[in-house]
């Protein structure tokens, strides 16, 4: 069954790890969702986290190539898991017309989303949160006339205690 | 110190003997730091993909790493086909190659070439340097990466301020540290044990070994297994040599030109035990067709290679002799039953055969098979690729790990005459002969004069048929016989739709072999009768320097047996009427 994974990279910072890891991917014929590369509190080591929609068994494909990158620590696709947070962040830019206004910056006040630029003919907003807050607050605010987004893509992090560099197995 | 003489420190250190390469612009700074060492042999190529396989025909005879070493842009361009080549092969290579000046990178200058974005997907790992302090740790890693693990080529971009830019304090690193890369060399004992009773249960297993077995010297351990279990094998063209072509378990090679027996044994096995193979399409067929009938345990070192293309049971992710040494412990004795009788059957019915009349042209399996009765028991073989690499590998006697080299996985035509100058030069004491076709040669002929002028004394069997025989095999067999583009006899005035005239075409094969040897002060043979086969062979191996030896075989020989592309491996094709 084909659904969307999010998988969490651990890697060496060395130069060109992103362009490793895409790639990789697109030379074994997956397609990248999102992806994002982040430092960490290790200067040593890169986060990166992508998410890619396929099934089961290329998703173990997927994960055993990724590990078997020089630089790779390691891999964990957490779509099954419950002990991650993930979230996601988004910028939306709303053409809504002056009337609309009150209501549109209620319903951003109930998904705890904030403007940050109210402009004669659109209004800035920003929110965070879970993947299905944001999809679900896109929804709800496009009858207000989105004129464009930005998604960061997802991240995240295991609730329970890090474990150690250098913990991997597989080449 | 200079991060030149560093380069040149680090190889000692690596104890490489030997560099095949090309110089250049960018690298004239190594190349001034070797002019002095005389611990290193450089090996001048005439082409850089010369250089690489010859690095690659080193590595996979000798068991150590090739290195090779090249200038920015073209020179580092030329060396692609033969990392791809060494990957898809897992051959440990080194390739340094040059690069612009740092400053100069991503300005499009003079020679300079992505080299770290070219080769990304075909090696197994690779570096730009861009600070010359970090050059020795990452010379170290690369010779460790290259050979450890599943091996495979590593490629150094070598830009030419930090060839000359000076380190203080100079030290070659003693230890390695690349806390992403830790292979995997013992096997899970549970799991290798859960193996052993499968093997104790099995009605009917198999054993499907591949180069891992040589990568990993296993040689012995395996024959070692085979003794205690006497379970019947097949061996990949990658792993031929691993076990003696007459050992009473071997039924042959799998796969589109595998033998009959091996094919079948495959088809009805109830336990499959793959060691070091990666299940390539050249030897599965349509993968729902494949082993249907077995249960398939996987030893491999490489854990993405298990579960990639076929459903495993009893995954073990280890180094393939360290898995078998355990498994010949837990496994219990097994005597020959009617497993064996069956596949013995098989093996006895269905040989690979050919026929050579008295009268009439050579054939090309006959100038293979005669090669048996002369050769020295301990040479090399290198082949190209296509026809005669399949008739090598149904035909020749191979006894030893390491002395049947091939290019496999990409089938890289041009492979076989500078990867024999690399087998030679590893090999002083042994005999190389380089069996190729008339296509296959053409691709890499500059070599000629390297082995010539290094006295390389390789013993060169060009098969020739005037055609890219298994081009057009495919079209005879598979596209109604239309001939297009395979012919190398064929030139402007032919009759558009010539479907092979055999040995009536009128016109002269272009080149001349046996002048371009000469000319090449390679001594040119040629044989275009069958009972000047053997005498031809005995004199070219018993001359003492390089000699060329063509033998003009039929022209439209087939390689049987055959299952045709995308069919299951019970389809067979004999080419019996």
């Amino acid at each position: 069954m084909v659904e969307k994974h999010t998988i969490i990279i651990t890697v060496m910072n060395n130069p060109g790890v992103l362009a490793r890891i895409s790639g990789l991917l697109f030379q074994r014929g997956y397609n990248i969702e999102s992806a994002i590369a982040a430092p960490t509190e290790d200067p040593e080591i890169y986060k990166v986290i992508i998410v890619v929609q396929e099934s089961d068994e290329h998703i173990e494909q997927i994960v055993k190539q990724l590990n078997k990158l020089i630089g790779t620590i390691r891999v964990v696709d957490i779509s099954h898991k419950d002990n991650y947070i993930v979230r996601e962040y988004i910028i939306l830019k709303l053409g809504v017309q002056q009337k609309y206004r009150t209501d549109l910056l209620e319903l951003a006040r109930h998904f705890n989303a904030h403007a940050i630029d109210i402009e004669t003919d659109h209004i800035i907003i920003e929110l965070s949160g879970n993947p299905r807050k944001i999809d679900r607050f896109i929804e709800l605010v496009r009858p207000f006339g989105i004129k464009e987004y930005v998604r960061s893509g997802e991240f995240a992090m295991s609730e329970y205690q890090k474990s150690k560099k250098g913990e991997k197995n597989g080449n | 110190m200079k991060g030149a003489e560093i380069v040149i420190d680090a190889l000692k250190r690596e104890k490489v003997k030997t560099v095949f390469g090309y110089p250049g612009g960018v690298m004239i700074p190594i190349f001034d730091v070797l002019y002095s060492t005389p611990e290193i042999r450089f090996l001048l190529t005439r082409h850089e993909q010369g250089a690489v396989h010859a690095a690659d025909g080193y590595a996979r005879s000798t068991g150590k790493v090739g290195v090779c070493m090249v200038t920015s842009g073209p020179g580092a361009t030329n060396t692609i086909t033969g990392i791809a080549t060494a990957k898809m092969d897992s051959v440990p290579l080194v390739i340094l190659s040059g690069q612009v000046h740092t400053n100069s990178i991503g300005t499009d200058a003079f020679q300079e070439t992505d080299m770290v974005g070219l080769t990304r997907s075909i090696c197994k790992h690779n570096y730009l340097v861009k600070d010359v302090n970090d050059l020795a740790k990452i010379i170290k890693e690369a010779f460790y990466i290259a050979r450890s693990g599943r091996p495979g080529p590593v490629s150094i971009d070598l830009p030419v301020n930090i060839l000359n830019s000076k380190v203080k304090n100079y030290t070659y690193p003693a230890t390695i540290n690349l806390p992403g890369y830790k292979p995997v060399i013992r096997g899970n004992p549970m799991q290798i044990e859960k193996l052993a009773r499968a093997i104790d249960r099995a009605k009917k297993p198999l054993l499907y070994t591949g180069g891992g077995i040589i990568s990993s010297g296993a040689t012995q351990t395996l024959l070692g297994l085979l003794d205690k279990t006497q379970i019947p094998i097949v061996v990949t063209l990658m792993g031929l040599g691993s076990i003696p072509y007459d050992h009473p378990c071997f039924l042959g090679m799998p796969g589109m030109h595998g033998t009959i027996a091996a094919n079948k044994a495959l088809t009805e096995c109830d336990l499959l035990i793959a060691v070091g193979v990666r299940f390539d399409d050249r030897v599965t067929g349509p993968l729902h067709t494949f082993a249907q009938q077995a249960t398939i345990a996987h030893i491999d070192i490489d854990a993405s290679e298990i579960g990639k293309n076929v459903k495993t049971c009893l995954p073990i992710v280890g180094d393939a002799g360290q898995v078998l040494t355990e498994l010949i412990k837990w496994v219990k004795p097994r005597l020959k039953d009617a497993w064996n009788e069956r596949v013995e059957y098989w093996k006895e019915k269905y040989p690979t055969q050919y026929q050579q009349k008295k009268q009439g042209p050579v054939t090309p399996q006959y100038v293979i098979d005669a090669l048996n009765d002369v050769i020295d028991p301990d040479a090399i073989v290198v082949t190209d690729v296509g026809q005669h690499q399949m008739w090598t590998a149904l035909y020749h006697h191979y006894r030893k790990p390491r002395h049947f080299l091939s290019s496999g996985g990409l089938g890289t035509m041009g492979f076989g005459l500078p990867a024999a100058m690399g087998a030679a030069l590893g090999n002083p004491d042994k005999k190389v002969i380089c069996i190729t076709g008339d296509g296959g040669l053409q691709m890499n002929i500059q070599e000629l004069a390297t082995c010539a002028i290094n006295r390389f004394p390789v013993k060169i069997i060009v098969i020739n048929n005037a055609y890219l025989g298994m081009v057009r095999q495919w079209q005879d067999l598979f596209w109604n016989k239309k001939y297009s583009q395979v012919c190398l006899k064929r030139g402007p005035d032919c009759p558009a739709e010539c479907r092979g005239m055999d040995e009536k075409c009128p016109r002269d094969y272009i080149p001349d072999f046996v002048k371009v040897a000469e000319a090449n002060s390679v001594k040119g043979l040629k044989a275009t009768r069958p009972e000047e086969v053997v005498p031809i062979l005995k004199k070219g191996l018993h001359h003492p320097g390089p000699v060329l030896m063509e033998f003009m075989v039929s022209r439209e020989e087939n390689v049987y047996p055959m299952v045709s592309a995308g069919k299951p491996l019970t389809d067979i094709l004999t080419g019996e009427e």
